[in-house]
């Protein structure tokens, strides 16, 4: 299974019956393709719609029916559309039970930076800064390196995307939570080892008692 | 009843150099593209630029920026256009990065008569530098200001002749609260109807917020 795969059918086993979801664009996204199908899972989408359905099929795209990154997308029965001012109260008013973001550090107290690389890239923080305070749950997801430089860090580096707002890392080598001791190792990928994970991990890992196979 | 039907060309006409414009869209989608493609056809210049993203190079506020028109740009992302962002890496062109949820509220409070509002949306981040922080029972916020501008452009799937409008899926996204923000606002209307025409019931924009309607934006 390739790591993005990996990643993303770990996230779906975190959704439970009834969660409102917001995934973020690119490896958040492919959560959607490994949710259980007996659960009853609502994708609200920031751009103004709850009921994210999949992608349509080729030649059957509705240019007004679009995701957070303007692809086109459908939607699923009893959907609704509404305003960005309305979709931002749902996100900031607590109604999102769980957001899925990639990222480009995160730390051990939970500090997430994803939104710029001063000098070097400044995509802007778009809806993330509302969804990491605004959403119940904030899992990240996300490969374990970036060219083989630890991104799980004693404290990022980059400027914060926002303080104290994540409880959960799934990377291809393992499961991590946040907690206010640090980073918890819940689980380990299928043939990494304690020491693999902590070797591309900048943060010094708490390894769980009730340690498992991801 | 004065008529609110204008010609793209007459309406851009009213636009000076150096005007503050809220551009609806969400990478383009819900954009009135055809009004700002007819300001590529004048001289206007040193725009300040409201819009949720840069859209693309070449699409949607991509073409003012290519066309060196914007002088400044706020919005919440400019990931997917290249231009903007070595426009401002250059300096050539100011950019304000206010998250989304901001942004929109700034602009439903600058609709509204507020003059902000509280938002946890920042705290702890560069966001916050430069603005006052509350607390309110224990926990902090930020106070943000509200927004308003000169023009906004609004996109309208149905729009009867007073003005009334309906979106059409995810192109609603900021046009309604746009809709509210600016002294002069243009709707570029798809379906255009008679009055009467549209359930009442239905109607999300109401027509006293549209000054202007132009026919156009046809899918």
């Amino acid at each position: 299974m390739n790591p993005k795969e990996l990643i993303a059918r770990r996230v779906a086993k975190e959704l439970k019956d009834g969660d409102v979801v917001n995934l973020g664009i690119g490896l958040p996204t492919m959560v959607a393709n490994y949710v259980d199908p007996s659960l009853d899972i609502t994708f609200q989408s920031e751009n103004g719609m709850l009921g994210l359905g999949p992608a349509p099929e080729k030649d059957h795209e509705d240019f007004d029916l679009t995701n957070a990154g303007g692809s086109p997308v459908t939607m699923s029965i009893g959907g609704v559309f509404f305003d960005s001012a309305t979709s931002f109260g749902i996100i900031r008013g607590g109604h999102v039970d769980v957001t899925v973001l990639g990222s480009l550090q995160v730390d051990e107290e939970g500090n997430i930076a994803n939104w710029i690389i001063p000098g070097k890239m400044v995509p802007g923080m778009g809806g993330a800064m509302d969804l990491l305070v605004g959403a119940k749950k904030v899992i990240v997801a996300m490969q374990h390196t970036s060219k083989d430089k630890p991104k799980i860090l004693k404290k990022c580096t980059l400027p914060f995307t926002a303080v104290k707002e994540v409880d959960m890392i799934v990377t291809e080598l393992g499961v991590m939570e946040i907690t206010s001791e640090g980073i918890l190792l819940t689980e380990l990928a299928p043939g990494v080892s304690i020491e693999d994970i902590q070797n591309v991990t900048e943060a010094k890992l708490i390894i769980s008692d009730h340690l498992k196979v991801m | 009843m004065k008529s609110k039907l204008i010609s793209k060309a007459d309406f851009v006409a009213m636009i000076p150099d150096g005007a503050s414009i809220m551009v609806s869209g969400f990478m383009n989608v819900g954009t009135a593209e055809e009004i700002i493609d007819e300001m590529l056809k004048t001289d206007v210049r040193d725009l300040t630029i409201i819009c949720n993203d840069a859209g693309f190079p070449g699409v949607g506020v991509g073409k003012l920026i290519d066309a060196g028109k914007v002088k400044k740009l706020i919005a919440s992302h400019i990931g997917l256009n290249p231009v903007a962002g070595q426009k401002m890496t250059e300096q050539s062109m100011e950019v304000e990065l206010i998250p989304q949820g901001t942004l929109v509220e700034q602009i439903r409070a600058g609709g509204a008569g507020l003059g902000g509002f509280l938002t946890p949306t920042g705290i702890g981040t560069i966001v916050e530098q430069g603005k006052p922080v509350m607390e309110v029972d224990g926990k902090k916020y930020i106070v943000e200001k509200s927004l308003k501008a000169d023009f906004a452009f609004i996109l309208g799937h149905i729009v009867d002749k007073k003005g009334n409008v309906i979106y059409s899926k995810t192109i609603r996204n900021f046009n309604p609260l746009m809709a509210t923000a600016a002294d002069h606002v243009v709707v570029l209307a798809r379906n255009l109807v008679e009055i009467g025409d549209i359930n009442p019931d239905m109607i999300v924009t109401p027509h006293i917020f549209i000054d202007y309607i132009i026919e156009g934006g046809k899918q």
